[in-house]
This record gives structure tokens, sequence and C-alpha cells, in this order.
């Protein structure tokens, strides 16, 4: 009772860094028709500006403050620099010229921090546990992260469905052209959005970087997962990504943690101990597969697409 | 005749004529090397080719292609770990069970379209990496060393690294010829008019998923038979060959090389590789030029040029290499 749980609360926790990549994915992909394979580099660059600037500053809460900046502002730039001109260019070229990107972008962080990985060190306060119940303790980081997220995925919230800004970021997810048409600076507004997608990114990357280590190609693998979770959840849809993160980051978790164990029940031991790590690793991709045969467009398809 | 003599055909012939004699040339300066790295560029090739059967022609972006080279690759693998080393059994079994895999998975991806399609077909490839790297019989994720290659009962030795190079160029070119015949054919005719406008095919009564579904699976049975090729090549299998990121190495290669052309990703697939081998040496003389000092560790950092050079490609040359080939007649 007590794994399940922490397993539950891990799975919540990696769901909600799932949502966090996911959101400024699926926001790109539903306002600028752009897939973006980079998004992984700056979740790691994320990681990266953090483990510099929290021992630089030799504050968690600052260092954590100037990453988000620095990642906003390089999302900002590359959004300039290269993206804008991916607009309304094929699929492939996105995935293309991106994957472009990936390639530029890891070699710029081995030729900046070297091949190894860094640390982002905790402060006491977060690097503790909390009894969460009686005689249940979590770790209090694990816990902040979840808080953390459920915040921003509020925040989005509130700012997409109550602000003006929100107003011509659902405007232009559903019709484009006619945004246009109406006098809005799409330019800025595609830069804006592509700013907070990447320092949403890098939120979730500086994030886990405390838990694992900031490494190179770090973003690659976890990339993978939150396009399972936009195309599970439907592309362009914010709520479906929350969803379908929660989702995905619970079925990942728990199939780690409790699937060996199911198939003991039915199978022989052996067979078991060979299959649970593979079938458990491919659950999620099962579950997406399972997803997209039922429903070709996700569970929650944008409206107007 | 004289009319065919575009800088195109001119290209091709200079190519096709350049890797036949690649080995002759290995074994003049004595650069073994050279072969081995021309091994791996013809048999990537054929997986370039088989994917642009379905990309280039049938508009269907696979971002999971490189599944069936571990497939294929597994198959020689397996079998020679457990004592089966004929390339008679090895290799049909190899394309078989690629095809096997790629009708399954065709027939459930091809219900999606767009990015839903690019992913899902990533998604199985991602499943079958897993499973290979679940197989702890044959090294899990450290892979598996291949003691003997293939045997095919005396009659050609693979071991020979300029016969097996021979025996790669001629699958390669045997491999264009198949693709050629079949994207002119009806067949070839049907999957391309699904890719321009699929309700209007379906309309005037082609029933195209049929015809997109044996695409899809005659280019997995062909990236099968490069997979044996590189299990062979390389004496190894391992997950790690058909990593994602090898996927996204053969849609550069057939985009760099132009889509619109059966032979282009040929000459995507050489660009590719030989940039890769190129860049470090290029950035290393720069560096000695701009600071005087031989900087050894500059030279890794070649990928820093190759991700903004793709970039570049994307945005400035459409069409790839084979697309400025045929620009050159107009211009």
């Amino acid at each position: 009772m007590l794994l399940l749980i922490e397993q539950f609360l891990n799975g919540l926790q990696f769901g909600l860094l799932l949502f966090l990549l996911a959101a400024g994915l699926t926001l790109v992909f539903g306002i600028m028709d752009l897939v973006n394979l980079a998004h992984g580099s700056l979740y790691m660059l994320g990681a990266y500006f953090a483990a510099t600037f929290t021992a630089l500053t030799g504050s968690f809460l600052l260092g954590v403050v100037l990453a988000l900046a620095a990642t906003l502002v390089t999302g900002m730039a590359v959004e300039v620099i290269a993206m804008r001109r991916l607009y309304g260019r094929d699929h492939l070229d996105h995935v293309l010229g991106t994957f472009g990107l990936i390639l530029f972008f890891n070699e710029l962080v081995r030729l900046i921090w070297g091949p190894a990985g860094m640390n982002v060190t905790l402060p006491p306060w977060l690097n503790r546990s909390v009894e969460i119940l009686p005689g249940v303790h979590y770790s209090m980081y694990r816990l902040s992260i979840i808080i953390v997220a459920l915040l921003v995925a509020l925040f989005l919230y509130l700012v997409i469905m109550r602000t003006r800004i929100g107003m011509l970021v659902r405007a232009g997810a559903s019709n484009r052209e006619m945004t246009g048409a109406l006098g809005i600076n799409i330019n800025l507004l595609y830069t804006f959005v592509f700013g907070i997608g990447a320092a949403l990114a890098g939120l979730a990357g500086l994030m886990q970087a405390a838990i694992l280590t900031a490494q190179i190609g770090m973003g690659e693998n976890i990339l993978i997962l939150a396009f399972v979770v936009i195309i599970i959840g439907g592309i362009g849809s914010i709520r479906g990504s929350f969803v379908a993160s929660i989702f995905v980051g619970l079925v990942d978790t728990m199939g780690r943690a409790f699937l060996p164990q199911i198939l003991k029940a039915v199978l022989s031991p052996a067979a078991a101990s060979t299959m649970a790590p593979a079938l458990s690793s491919m659950l999620i991709y099962l579950l997406m597969a399972v997803v997209l045969i039922v429903r070709p467009a996700g569970l929650f398809p944008a409206a107007g697409r | 005749m004289i009319a065919a003599l575009t800088p195109r055909t001119i290209a091709v012939a200079v190519v096709i004529a350049m890797l036949a004699l690649v080995p002759v040339y290995a074994h003049l300066v004595g650069n073994l090397f050279v072969l081995s790295l021309f091994t791996r560029i013809v048999i990537l090739a054929i997986a370039a080719v088989s994917l642009n059967l379905i990309m280039g022609f049938g508009g269907m972006v696979s971002f999971g292609h490189a599944a069936y080279i571990g497939i294929g690759g597994y198959v020689v693998g397996i079998l020679a770990h457990e004592g089966v080393r004929s390339g008679f059994v090895q290799w049909p079994l190899a394309i078989l069970l690629s095809a096997i895999f790629a009708l399954g998975i065709g027939a459930l991806s091809l219900r999606t379209r767009g990015v839903y399609f690019i992913m899902i077909t990533l998604a199985f490839a991602q499943m079958i990496y897993y499973v290979a790297v679940a197989l702890d019989r044959y090294g899990g994720d450290d892979g598996l060393t291949i003691y003997r290659r293939s045997q095919f009962a005396g009659l050609v030795d693979l071991a020979n690294k300029t016969v097996f190079y021979y025996v790669c160029l001629a699958l390669l070119l045997g491999c264009v010829y198949l693709v050629w015949r079949l994207v002119n054919s009806r067949f070839g005719l049907v999957i391309q008019g699904s890719r321009s406008n699929d309700r209007r095919m379906n309309a005037i009564g082609f029933p195209t998923f049929r015809y997109r579904l044996t695409a899809f699976v005659i280019a997995g049975a062909i990236c099968g038979l490069s997979g044996a090729l590189l299990a062979n090549h390389t004496d190894f299998i391992s997950p790690a060959m058909m990593h994602w990121t090898r996927s996204g190495d053969l849609i550069v290669m057939a985009v760099l090389g132009g889509m619109g052309s059966v032979f282009g990703p040929v000459l995507g697939a050489l660009a590719l590789l030989l940039l890769e081998e190129a860049l470090p040496s290029v950035i290393g003389l720069f560096a000695v030029l701009f600071t005087g000092k031989d900087m050894a560790t500059a030279r890794e950092y070649w990928q820093l040029i190759l991700g903004p050079m793709l970039l570049l490609i994307v945005l400035f040359a459409r069409g790839g290499i084979d697309g400025i080939l045929a620009g050159l007649r107009r211009g």
C-alpha cells in the first residue's frame, strides 16, 4: 500500500513534468503548425542553465529564475533566427530542419559545458522528505515539482481562457489567416508563444536535472514521450495534453513498478523476468497505438482543425 | 539517346561507375577503410531508397523505418547465434519477417495522416527497439557479435570484403531498378496519385489503402534486406542499429538526395555519410588556419556544422541534390 502511494505520486510527478514539455509542444503545433523536434534541446538547455546559474549565484531560486529567463530568450532567438522560416512548410521539412537543430544544440552543449553531465544541487529545505500522510514519507522535492507543475497548469489555463493574449492564442489556433487579417501582429504572437513553450520546457528540464543529472541527449527520449502525450491528447489541445500526460506518467511509472509482479502471477518466473522490462517500456507506445487506432485524431481533438 | 544525356543521367552514370571502382581504388592505395566506409554507404543507401518509395512517392513519412533494419539484422544475428548460418535461410527470412512487421504496422498506421502518421510509426519503431533491448539471450542492450557471416554454400564468400562490397552494390542497383519499375508502373501511379489527392483517387475507384499498404510492405521488405547486409557488414547487432536517430538519418538521406527521383536517396546517402567523414577534417583544417594550432578537439564538433547545414538545405535547396541536377539543364 505504501509502495502504491509512492509510485502513484511518482507517476503523477512524471506526468506533470511531461505536461510542461507537452504544453509548449502542443501550443507551437496548434498555433504555428510546426513540428518541433528541437523542443527537447530547450529542455536540455534549461537543465544546463540551471546547473550553471545555481552554482554561480549560490542560490537555488535565483539560479532557477535566471535559467528560465535564459531559456525564454534562447527560445525566442531560435524562433526569430530559424523557426520563423519554417512556418507554412511541409511537416517533413520541419522534421528535417529541427533534427538538424538537435545535432547543433547537442554539440553546442558539449562545446560549452563538456561531455560530462552536470548536477543541480538542491538546497536543504528541498532535499528532505515530508510526512504527507501519517506514516507515509515522500520526497519534498518531488512534491514541490507536483505543486509547481499544477500551479503552472492553472496559470496556463487562466492565461489562455481569461486574458486577451490567451484569446489571441486560441484565435490563432483555430484560424491563423483570419487572426492575421483582423490586424493581430502574428509574428510577435508566434515569437511570444514559442518563447513561453521554451521556458516551460526549460522548467521541466531543470526540475528533472535535480533528480537525475543534466546531460547531453537528455531531451531526446523525453521528447518522444512528450510527442506520445500530445498525440494521445489530440494535437493543439492543452486540456488533452494535460489529461494524456498524467495518464502516460501514471501508466509508465506504475507499469515499471508493478508489471513484473503481475506477470509473475500469470506466467512462469523466467518468462516474466524477460518480458516485464520490454513490456513496461513498450506500454505507453502500445497505449498510443491503441488510442490512434480507435480515435485517429487523439482523445481531445482541437476544434476547428 | 542524346536527349537522355542530361546532367542528371550523367551524374547517375558517374556515381555508379565511381561506386563500381571503389574496391579498385581501395586496393591501389591500400586503404581498406575506404572500402568499409563505402560498404556502409551502399547498405544504408538501400534503406534510404526503400524509404523513398513510400515517403517520396507515396507521401507516407515513416519516422520508424530503421526498425526494419533492426529486424533484418536481428534475424541474421539470432539465426547465426543459434547455428543457422546459411544465407539462403537468413536473408529470405530477414526480408519476410520485415515484410510481416511492415504489414502489421502499416495496416494500423495508415489509418492516420500527417503528423499522427509520423508519430505512430515512430512509436512502433520504439516498441521494437525496446523488445531488442529486452532480448537478454541475444545480448540485450550490449548487442551480439556475429562470428560467421552468412554462408552461401561456397558460392560467394562474404568474408572477402571486396566480394561483399560488390554483393551489396549489386543489391543496391537491383533495388533501385525494382523501385524504378514500381514507381513507373500503374501501381506506382496510383501511389503517387494518392499522395496528391487520396480522396479523388478513391472517388475514381481505387482502393488506395490497399495500394499504400502494399507499398509500405515492399519498402519494409527492402529495408529488412539492408538490415541483413548491415549485420553482416559490422559482424554485430545491437538495438543501436534501430535507434530512432537512424530513422532520422534515413529521412535526411532521402531529402538531401532528392525525393523526386528513385536514385536521389543514393546521392543523399553518399553526401551525408561522406560529410560525416569529411567535416571533422575540414573543421580541423579551419582550426589550424585561424588559430595556427592543430586543435584536435575541434574536430569532434562536426555536428555543430552539420546541424545548421541540414536546416539550410531544408530552407534553400528544395528538391535536394537531385533537384539541383535537374535544375542545371534549365539554367
